[in-house]
């Protein structure tokens, strides 16, 4: 490889980010804009019996005034990802619902005026008769004989009902075990809260009869798919999607929202005039997706010596009162399939029930569902070792897959098919207890203990599949994705030698400006400054799947690679011509194209592109220009992997929990640059950490949203962390050529249960083995003291 | 996040916001804003029109006369927490300044502002009520006092009529050996306080109690006087064991706010153990 790949190099998109100068979506005014403003049910399950818009519209400034019948044409919103392999009841949003809404916050009606001012002055003259249903917000209660029916399609709020692996083998695994251990536990529901929320201005042009759509997309090429062939039922070519700058997503902003359909057909309805929409911070937290919500409960089945030989898991996952674009796949495929862990646990069986409850609609939050089964099996570990008295680090020891097991298929199928690819998992943990000097460490914790503090250490082995892909695996005979997953990119060295880069992948926030012209500038030998990587537009980029599940760099970057590669091919044909050499005789390195053996008679890539670009004098049967267009679709998922550290202290007296130290210690094979790697772990921490002790949405039992806002979600804040220690061991990914494994996810997929598993061992003296996130201060309080021995 | 309508005016004088309050039915006073100015964004404070008299300068500044001490309604809270003045003689009060939310809240949010929107969870209350203040206040009939004590009436809710602006917030300025401590259990989400306790202690030259307050901002919907627990302080030698020992015994809280994330009955608890903390922390001090 040449320069350019593992250099830690900052980031090129940052100068205009951090002076201002980005243009995100509400920094775009097009000329006659009218302003959206969406009126939202304040039920979180009613009929609708009718709508009366005739006052909001006789107030001045007001243009239009909609309701879900005006769009009656448009179909339901599709769900793309539905559980593979077995019947989904699947009810989607509509455009604006017309005689039902099963969650607060539903869209019903919408008023476009002159300001977003008026508009919402507007929303208060709209007179909805509502006849208010019974709520059910929890998702197992939603099963339950009695519970209000959201659906008539789906009998018991049961949407689909999903398993993997073997249930017979599992079972005879927990009858002969010599100990079985059984958990519930809830994975609470977050808010994925980036920063700039959604939003989108849709313009139909009346001549052309077709519709531009600015959106904060994540997954531009989806969108327009999506929007025209399933809901308006156009031609694909009629709708072009543009994501500007988007201010992060976490996965939020994959999906197909209502609002996106929503300004397109107004602002037809309206002759053309743009209409644009822009989510209140109120309105991100109630109507777009949230993560998580499960209900489980899970026996794991062990040997005396630590051996795990069984993990029985049922799941009661909370889907909303709609389906959001991929919510089916989430607590299936990127779960249950996921519940080996880094263990080389030999029998295997979940069961899943997707649920429809009176919430918002939850689909996939940073980790989407790996996060789930990676809390589950790093706390079955823990509650292994509390209950034989062994050293957590042990007990993972003596469970991990050896290196020398690699391809490994997890056990009972539940992979369904795929193997890892390659992990040296007792390596990464080695290193961590090396870091944290471990021996030290719990002789510390019992000097603590002795004097009456509360000190706790925290493991987290993870492994996480990322680079999600292979589209015969993942696609609707498989997995029932409903499309295919590989990803796009077009490379062009231009006449001047500058390369541009197009890809099918969105960037909000994870730096494909610097990455992707990393990759490239490195095979073609150039510099990082000569490539400029666009990408967020249907128009000129080649179709791509999106930015999601860590894939944009093992599977986009990936694409780039194989491009280069063609033109590298094709370079060395036409730099054997001007060298007047024959094209096998002839190489390429470090950007120069040379007869083997004599570098300094060598023509650069510049001059090879211009000679191309220019055309005078070209090989026979040689096309012109150096520019070639590749899709990718890998062999395999990649897995990523490590052990983190957490030690934190609690306060006896209040409930405390301070972060002591936090240490990452990650694989993601090889790394594109260690600088973002390392900015994308610690961000990932953070929102698993913050899953651990601060954040949940609560919802109470009139389907309100008690956490509505920022005053009441506890988002965390900078003072609330220590340093985040960050350490890597590098084992690349046989799957692809670059040996990238990813790293966009790994974070959040390892640092709950790290902060979990810290806190309930600090509180194992009052002999507590499991408390349900968060652990706010308040329940780790009620923990100790009323444990029996909490008050001296 | 979109106020409803509303007509704005700017007062250059104490005088012009009395007569522009009189002129405009229902109109709000513009402090900092960052109290009213989320409120209307959420559409639950909506003023037809607002009074801005953050440009009043004589509202403004920290000044010492005579053992007192006067702070300007207009003074923000990084000035609070920043001035030499209180920092040597009612330290309280910019301990207290010093924890109010976040850099750029403490730059634009005032100390009258604080007081007069009187949040249950803000952190100037129970530090002004736990120094004995006096608010000043001035409407169309003239000036008048009122005790800190008797200011705070409910949730939101104060002695401040529509037709006033608070001028000032007076506390006498420390002496002898004397020592105070302002600690907060901070909110995880609002970053509020959740609990915050305020505590005065002053020692006799033999090192007993002479006098002692103790107040609790986030526990109850208006600040709490914890005097049961420093009247039964007052000459008592400071130990550890006896702080503790008059706050288990006389620390009586009734009707305590809860939210989500810290219950009625947590908070007592925390306020019970902050009680002590601050105790000591003011007894150390002194
Ligand atoms: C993100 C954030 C975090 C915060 N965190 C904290 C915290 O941790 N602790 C804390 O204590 N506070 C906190 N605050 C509140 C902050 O301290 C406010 O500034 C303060 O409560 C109100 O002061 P203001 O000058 O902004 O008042 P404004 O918002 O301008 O006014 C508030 C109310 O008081 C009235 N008013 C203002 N001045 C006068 C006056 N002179 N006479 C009569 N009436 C008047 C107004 O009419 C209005 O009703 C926070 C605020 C924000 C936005």
């Amino acid at each position: 490889m040449g320069k350019a790949i593992g250099q830690a190099i900052k980031r090129k998109e940052d100068p205009r980010l951090i002076t201002g100068q980005a243009k995100y979506l509400d920094d775009i005014q097009l000329p006659g804009m009218v302003h959206a403003a969406v009126l939202r049910s304040p039920y979180a399950h009613a009929k609708i019996n009718s709508i009366d818009t005739s006052e909001a519209e006789s107030l001045p400034g007001v243009v239009g005034v909609f309701t879900g019948k005006d769009f009656a044409d448009l179909n339901p919103l599709p769900c793309a990802w539905q559980a593979g392999g077995v019947n989904n009841n699947a009810n989607t949003p509509r455009t604006l619902e017309i005689d039902k809404v099963t969650f607060t916050g539903a869209g019903v009606a919408v008023v476009v005026a002159e300001s977003r001012y008026i508009a919402e002055d507007a929303l208060a003259l709209i007179h909805v008769d509502y006849e208010v249903l019974p709520v059910v917000v929890d998702a197992k209660k939603a099963t339950e004989p009695g519970a209000p029916q959201l659906h008539e399609n789906a009998p018991n709020n049961i949407c689909m009902e999903w398993s993997c692996g073997d249930e017979a083998a599992t079972d005879q695994a927990l009858a002969d075990a010599d100990v079985v251990i059984k958990q519930s536990l809830r994975n609470q529901r977050l808010i994925p809260t980036p920063m700039e929320p959604r939003g989108a201005i849709g313009v139909f042009s009346p001549v052309a009869e077709d519709y531009t759509v600015y959106m904060t997309s994540q997954a531009p090429h989806v969108m327009r798919l999506l929007m025209t062939a399933f809901v308006f039922g156009i031609p694909e070519n009629k709708l072009r999607c543009i994501s500007p700058q988007v201010g992060g997503g976490f996965g939020a902003k994959i999906f197909l929202y209502p609002e996106y359909c929503m300004v397109a057909a107004v602002s037809k309805k309206l002759g053309g005039l743009p209409v644009k929409w822009m989510e209140t911070r109120r309105e991100n937290y109630i109507a777009t997706t949230h993560g998580r919500d499960h209900v489980t409960e899970f026996e794991v089945a062990a040997k005396n010596d630590g051996t795990i030989t069984g993990l029985k898991v049922e799941t009661y996952a909370n889907l909303g009162g709609t389906l959001s674009t991929i919510a089916g796949g989430i607590p299936t495929t990127l779960y249950g399939r996921l519940l080996s862990g880094v263990y080389k646990f030999p029998n295997i069986y979940c069961k899943v029930y997707g649920t429809y409850t009176n919430t918002g609609m939850v689909d996939a939050y940073r980790g989407a569902g790996r996060p789930e089964a990676s809390y589950l099996v790093e706390r079955a570990i823990d509650l292994v070792a509390q209950k034989l008295n062994m050293d957590p680090a042990e007990v993972r020891r003596v469970n991990y897959i050896p290196p020398e097991a690699f391809p490994y298929a997890p056990a009972s199928n539940i992979l369904n098919g795929l193997k890892y690819d390659s992990g040296e998992y007792e390596g990464a943990l080695n290193k961590a207890l090396e870091l944290v000097d471990y021996k030290n460490l719990r002789q510390e914790q019992a000097a603590a203990r002795e004097a009456g503090r509360l000190m706790g250490i925290g493991f987290s082995s993870y492994v996480e599949i990322c680079g999600v892909a292979p589209s015969a695996w993942i696609g609707l005979n498989g997995e029932g994705w409903g499309a295919g997953l590989w990803e796009s990119a077009n490379v062009r060295v231009h006449l001047t030698g500058q390369v541009v880069v197009t890809t099918g992948s969105q960037s909000h926030g994870q730096g494909h400006e610097t990455t992707m012209a990393q990759i490239a500038a490195d095979l073609l030998g150039m510099d990082v400054a000569d490539v400029r990587v666009e990408h967020s537009d249907t128009l000129g980029t080649p179709f791509g799947y999106g930015t999601y599940g860590s894939r944009s760099a093992a599977v986009g970057g990936v694409a780039i690679h194989n491009s280069v590669q063609k033109i590298i091919e094709k370079a060395k044909k036409i730099g054997a011509h001007m060298l007047e050499a024959a094209p096998e005789d002839v190489t390429f390195e470090d950007g120069k194209v040379f007869v083997k053996g004599s570098p300094d008679k060598a023509k650069t890539i510049q001059e090879v592109a211009l000679a191309a670009a220019v055309a005078y004098d070209l090989p026979e049967g040689t096309e012109p220009f150096l520019d070639d267009t590749t899709y990718y679709d890998p062999p395999n998922c990649t897995y990523p992997f490590g052990t983190h550290v957490c030690i934190v202290e609690v306060d006896k007296d209040t409930g405390h929990v301070a972060i002591k130290r936090y240490l990452a210690v990650d694989d993601v094979g090889k790394k594109i640059n260690p600088l973002i790697v390392d900015g994308q772990i610690h961000g990932g921490v953070v929102q698993g950490l913050a899953q651990g002790l601060w954040e949940g949405a609560v919802y109470d039992d009139n389907g309100q949203l008690v956490s509505g806002s920022l005053m009441d979600y506890a988002l965390p804040k900078a003072h609330f962390l220590p340093m985040i220690e960050t350490d890597s061991t590098e084992t690349p990914s046989p799957v692809n050529p670059l040996g990238i494994k990813g790293a966009g996810e790994a974070g959040t997929i390892a640092s709950a249960q790290a902060v979990v598993n810290a806190v309930v061992d600090a509180l194992a003296p009052y002999g507590i083995t499991h408390l349900d996130m968060p652990l706010t201060s308040q329940k780790v309080w009620e923990a100790i003291h009323s444990s029996g021995n909490g008050r001296e | 996040m979109y106020p409803a309508k509303f007509d704005y005016y700017r007062a250059a004088s104490v005088q012009e916001a009395i007569q522009l309050l009189q002129d405009h039915e229902d109109a709000k006073l513009l402090a900092g804003g960052h109290s009213l100015i989320p409120a209307m964004k959420l559409r639950l404070a909506q003023p037809p029109a607002i009074i801005d008299i953050g440009r009043i300068a004589e509202l403004k500044g920290v000044s010492h006369d005579n053992g007192s001490i006067k702070i300007g309604a207009l003074t923000v809270h990084a000035d609070v927490a920043a001035s030499n003045v209180l920092k040597s003689n009612c330290p309280l009060l910019a301990e207290a300044a010093s924890n109010v939310g976040d850099r750029q809240v403490r730059h634009k949010g005032t100390i009258g502002g604080n007081i007069a929107h009187a949040d249950p969870a803000s952190d100037m209350p129970a530090a002004i009520l736990a120094l004995g203040g006096t608010i000043h206040l001035i409407g169309p009939s003239g000036s008048r006092q009122v005790a800190a004590a008797d200011f705070f009436i409910d949730l939101l809710a104060t002695d401040l009529h529509e037709d006033e602006l608070l001028t000032a917030i007076e506390v006498p300025a420390q002496s002898g050996k004397t020592g105070s401590c302002y600690l907060k259990f901070e909110h995880p989400a609002s970053g509020y306080a959740v609990c915050g306790a305020a505590a005065v202690v002053t020692l006799n030259d033999d090192g007993a109690c002479a006098g002692a307050s103790l107040c609790f901002n986030g526990v109850t919907a208006t600040p709490h006087n914890a005097s049961a627990v420093t009247d039964a302080l007052v000459g008592q030698a400071l130990d550890d064991a006896a702080i503790d020992k008059a706050v288990d015994a006389n620390l009586s809280i009734s009707d305590p706010m809860g939210d989500m994330h810290a219950s009625g009955p947590y908070r007592i608890e925390l306020a019970k153990t902050f009680a002590k903390r601050a105790l000591k922390l003011a007894r150390d001090r002194a």
